[in-house]
């Protein structure tokens, strides 16, 4: 008897899809079904992906008679894919319940993409040949990239959805490039590049290997947004709905990532260079320190949040990078823990960033603004928002007992165990990288408590957030769910890792059974390690001993008076909530951290215009931010598209006789290099 | 079954009497550290049962909150002070093996500092007043700086003991097998610079100014009265002890008392705690003294210098473990 899974989850796909269609032709009032439509399917395929892993993620292939002329395409499933698809289903159906929100369903244009997104991504989660892998991958881009382009009206959208437009056609040449060097050389295009192909043939070496890296690098990496070619994440995902860009930064992002295992880790077997691992952790550690530091810096409440994804993803990429030289260096336990440590990051930060982009979009309708100069108070309008934030944030600043602090203790404790694997510049290499992660953490932390400080606490801003109104009912039940979700990943990491323990199996050759208990994960058989449920038992019974005392002991209740603040003055009645000006907002909130790092790192340059005295002109303060990657990468990658344009340019004017020839002699060229390469 | 029992019994009993012992000596390391630095000036200085007093005096007394202050301004200093009080189990004082010591994990112990520090930070934007924004940035910006000299720490530990559970960590230091000492003293030094920053001390932030402008943390809860301000300098000064048994357990760990030692062991370790943290005391003492108060844009580069002390000490481990290796 066949296993039903697989089929099940293709028809789940392909529903999806059709869901798309009907989204773009149904009329007005049948439109409203399709959010509520797409969570059951997407609740359904998460409960078969739980299924297929709880059953051992045993490895399944379906062959369906579509894709390339001539050839089935195969699809396939085991413990890797199993593990990424329960997250995207599981952030998916929160994201859909979101979506039924009436202020989800009114654009029929970004509508009927949302499925047809998911879908995608769920595709390239269940390829089993290169084939169907970039069509799912290719197709997630475009779908995501249609939703930004469905606001193109507003300010700045444009630029992003041409950037990234730019970024999805890259990553397709990228990896396209990438499955044609894997490929076996002699066997038939299309069944060459089934994956069991590939790996059944020669592992590429030299050169070969090398450009592999790097093609699925840039190619998966900047859809991942790995510094250098995080450029256009910050600007395209907060362009979205927030349901989209809930699941742009929550799961579109680890889809990339599984493109990164699946390629390096799986399809590239396991005799790969000790050196291989470390451009990722290179570009983990740099995405890291620049995502944190431009989640101080960003104004917009979903941009902050799409510069922490940098972040996060950055240090899901070293985990990965230490896994690889680690099982390089053939130390089975050690890979399995790095790579354990990445796939719970990348289960925890999906789901966090999917909670925290459904808040920012909650409050981003309730209170009339995503800018945090635009914002305050929330928390007393909006408290159940406010509260799953809250939790959320915990998760964005990684501390405990919260779902962030288990996954990052993991990667920690992996790159604190590397020096093992000896070699000195390694080792250096490792010591740096530990540093610099604790810089990410305490950047994301400082981020975190500018995000709530500025955009939830203190006095409203603007009337618009003085009435703003708490989230619609099926929201909130969206973002409930997801922070119990948040909080249950927080405590019980062990039964999590287990989840992941068929692919670590596989891919790592090391088992986490015995370290992955219910209660306990740690880095090595016998050695203690971190118990989340302790350690919430500690703090719980710490909190209800201080809660107990004062109860006994001090006198009870509280008075209300005005803020003090060293004589806070009473507020004039044409600004009942006070100036808002004298509030810290985000840009002071962050100007110690933007002097201190952000000159070096980020460029950053204040200009000051101060009126002389008698002068009656305002004065002025600005300051001007510039990412390195634009600077270095991207502005030079502009300026050769010039250029080349001004060539291409030269051949407008030519007369038809001209042209003919052109294309004559570019044909001969291009039948002379087939002649060279056959002869070769 | 009666061994581990008992084992059971002691180790809970050690952590009682642990915590006892840190709530009831953390107001009066404070009065301690206050009284020497008058007499270091010349004052006579306040007694040392003072800040006792007025812990009982704040507490008796009900708080005043802003009219526009939410739950999470109420709350927060009781959560602030569970999370270092949770930190403060994990610390052993006197005596190794007590029942927190299987979870007792060194980058455990920061996040739960770490989750003090941003529940108060929260606080002090919750009113709106710019004081509490003003301590709120400034202490978010120097953990940034203090991080990651207090990880490099923690990768030297992790290097010399194979763990990072501080049970396990002073278990390996206190054998003293350990072979090179001038890494331990550099990741002393790292650490006792983040400590001066977590703890709000001089050089970096003044607790005792009284300049609203100048201040770091004490603006951050500039709003709190009565009980509240109690429990927030009951969690300044428990973290401030919890800060020197760190130092005293990690990098001096004689006369620790083992499981195995008994219960005999325990009053000459909880002799030698009160030894090293009274000289730690009167270190900072005199170093308070001697210091001036540094400007909020040097603070960086003062835990920068840290931050490469804690780089050498483990760029040394690593150049021994060469030697060792390739020698031989």
């Amino acid at each position: 008897m066949t296993d039903p899974i697989l089929p099940l989850l293709a028809g789940v796909v392909a529903a999806l899809f059709a869901l798309g269609l009907f989204a773009a032709i149904a009329p007005g009032r049948a439109m409203r079904i399709v959010p509520l439509a797409s969570a059951g399917l997407c609740a359904f395929a998460a409960v078969l992906a739980a299924i297929g892993l709880l059953a051992g993620g045993r490895m399944q292939t379906l062959d369906i008679p579509l894709g390339l002329p001539g050839t089935a395409m195969r699809l396939g499933l085991d413990g890797l894919s199993g593990f990424f698809l329960l997250l995207l289903f599981a952030v998916a159906t929160a994201a859909s319940l979101y979506a039924h929100e009436p202020h989800g369903t009114e654009d029929r244009h970004a509508l009927a993409c949302f499925p047809v997104f998911i879908g995608a991504m769920a595709l390239a989660l269940i390829a089993g040949d290169g084939f169907s892998l970039v069509f799912g991958f290719e197709l997630m881009a475009l779908a995501s990239w249609a939703t930004v382009l469905a606001r193109h009206e507003e300010a700045g959208v444009g630029d992003a959805a041409l950037l990234y437009i730019g970024m999805v056609v890259f990553a397709a040449v990228c990896l396209i490039a990438a499955f044609a060097l894997l490929a076996p050389p002699d066997a038939a295009i299309v069944s060459g590049l089934r994956f069991a192909a590939i790996r059944a043939a020669m592992p590429p070496e030299g050169w070969r290997a090398g450009l592999v890296l790097a093609l699925v690098l840039f190619g998966a990496g900047s859809q991942a947004g790995l510094a250098p070619l995080h450029v256009w994440l910050p600007l395209a995902h907060p362009a979205a709905p927030s349901h989209v860009s809930a699941l742009m930064s929550g799961a579109m992002t680890k889809v990339a990532l599984y493109v990164i295992i699946r390629v390096l880790f799986d399809l590239c077997g396991p005799a790969q260079p000790l050196w291989w691992g470390v451009p990722l952790i290179l570009m983990g550690a740099a995405s890291a320190v620049l995502g944190a530091l431009r989640a101080n810096t960003e104004a917009d409440i979903k941009a902050v949040l799409a510069a922490s994804t940098v972040e996060n993803v950055g240090l899901i990429a070293i985990g990965i990078g230490v896994a690889m030289i680690a099982r390089a260096a053939d130390l089975p336990s050690l890979a399995a823990l790095a790579l354990g440590g990445a796939m719970l990051h990348a289960a925890n930060h999906g789901v966090f960033k999917t909670l925290l982009f459904l808040c920012a979009g909650a409050a981003q309708h309730g209170g009339g603004s995503r800018v945090l100069a635009r914002l305050g108070g929330l928390i007393h309008r909006m408290p159940v928002t406010t509260a799953c934030v809250l939790v959320g944030s915990l998760g964005l600043a990684a501390l405990p007992p919260g779902s962030g602090f288990a996954s990052a203790w993991m990667l920690l404790q992996s790159v604190l165990a590397g020096p093992r694997i000896g070699g000195l510049a390694l080792q250096i290499l490792f010591a740096i990288t530990a540093a610099l992660m604790a810089m990410a953490a305490a950047l994301a932390a400082a981020a975190a408590v500018r995000l709530i400080g500025v955009g939830f606490l203190g006095r409203p801003r603007t009337p618009r957030v003085a009435a703003a109104e708490e989230a619609g009912p099926m929201a909130r039940r969206a973002m409930i769910g997801l922070a119990i979700a948040s909080c249950l990943l927080g405590l019980l990491p062990g039964p999590v890792l287990r989840l992941a323990g068929p692919a670590l199996r596989v891919l790592a050759g090391s088992s986490v059974a015995d370290r992955a208990g219910t209660l306990v994960v740690a880095p090595g058989t016998g050695l203690p390690g971190y118990a989340a449920p302790a350690i919430a038992v500690i703090l719980g019974l710490a909190l209800a001993a201080t809660l107990l005392v004062l109860r006994r002991f001090t006198r009870p209740g509280h008075r209300r008076g005005p803020a003090w603040a060293c004589g806070f003055a009473a507020a004039p009645p044409w600004l009942p909530f006070g100036d808002p000006l004298t509030q810290y907002g985000g840009a002071s909130f962050s100007q110690p951290l933007r002097r201190a790092l952000g000159t070096s790192l980020l460029h950053a340059r204040e200009q000051i215009d101060m009126p002389r005295p008698g002068e009656t002109r305002p004065a002025g303060f600005s300051v001007t931010l510039r990412d390195p990657a634009a600077v270095y990468v991207f502005a030079p990658l502009g300026r050769l598209h010039g250029v080349i344009a001004n060539l291409a340019d030269r051949m407008q004017p030519l007369t038809i006789r001209r042209a003919l020839g052109v294309m004559f002699a570019a044909l001969v060229l291009f039948l002379a290099v087939i002649a060279l390469l056959e002869a070769i | 079954m009666i061994g581990t029992a008992l084992d059971i019994l002691t180790g809970l009993a050690a952590e009682i009497l642990h915590l006892a012992l840190m709530l009831a000596v953390a107001p009066l390391l404070i009065g301690c550290i206050r009284t020497l630095k008058a007499r270091l000036l010349g004052r006579i200085g306040p007694p040392v049962m003072q800040p006792w007093r007025d812990l009982i005096r704040l507490a008796r007394k009900q708080p005043v909150l802003a009219e526009n202050a939410s739950f999470l301004f109420a709350a927060a200093p009781a959560i602030g002070f569970a999370a270092t009080l949770a930190a403060a189990a994990l610390v052993p004082s006197f005596a190794l093996g007590m029942s927190t010591a299987a979870v007792s994990d060194l980058l455990v112990i920061a996040g739960l500092l770490a989750l003090g520090r941003c529940t108060l930070a929260l606080a002090g934007m919750d009113v709106g007043t710019a004081f509490g924004g003003i301590g709120a940035s400034r202490e978010m910006t120097f953990a940034v700086f203090a991080e990651p000299a207090l990880i490099l720490v923690i990768f030297t530990l992790m290097l010399l003991a194979g763990t990072t559970n501080l049970d396990g960590v002073a278990g390996v230091l206190r054998e003293g097998s350990v072979g090179l000492r001038a890494s331990l003293g550099l990741a002393m030094i790292a650490m006792l610079a983040v400590a001066l920053s977590e703890n709000a001390r001089i050089p970096v932030d003044d607790p005792a100014t009284h300049l609203e402008l100048s201040m770091g943390r004490e603006a951050m809860v500039l709003e709190y009265s009565g009980r509240d301000l109690a429990l927030i300098e009951g969690t300044a000064a428990l973290k401030l002890l919890l800060w020197f048994t760190l130092i005293g357990t990690v990098f001096f760990p004689f006369a620790l008392a083992t499981p195995d030692a008994g219960l005999l062991a325990w009053p000459l370790g909880i002799v030698a705690w009160a030894a090293k943290t009274a000289v730690l005391a009167i270190a900072l003492a005199c170093f308070e003294t001697a210091v001036a108060r540094m400007r909020m844009f040097r603070v960086p580069e003062f835990l920068g210098i840290a931050l490469l002390f804690g780089l050498l000490a483990a760029v040394f481990l690593f150049v021994n473990a060469g030697f060792a290796t390739g020698g031989g």
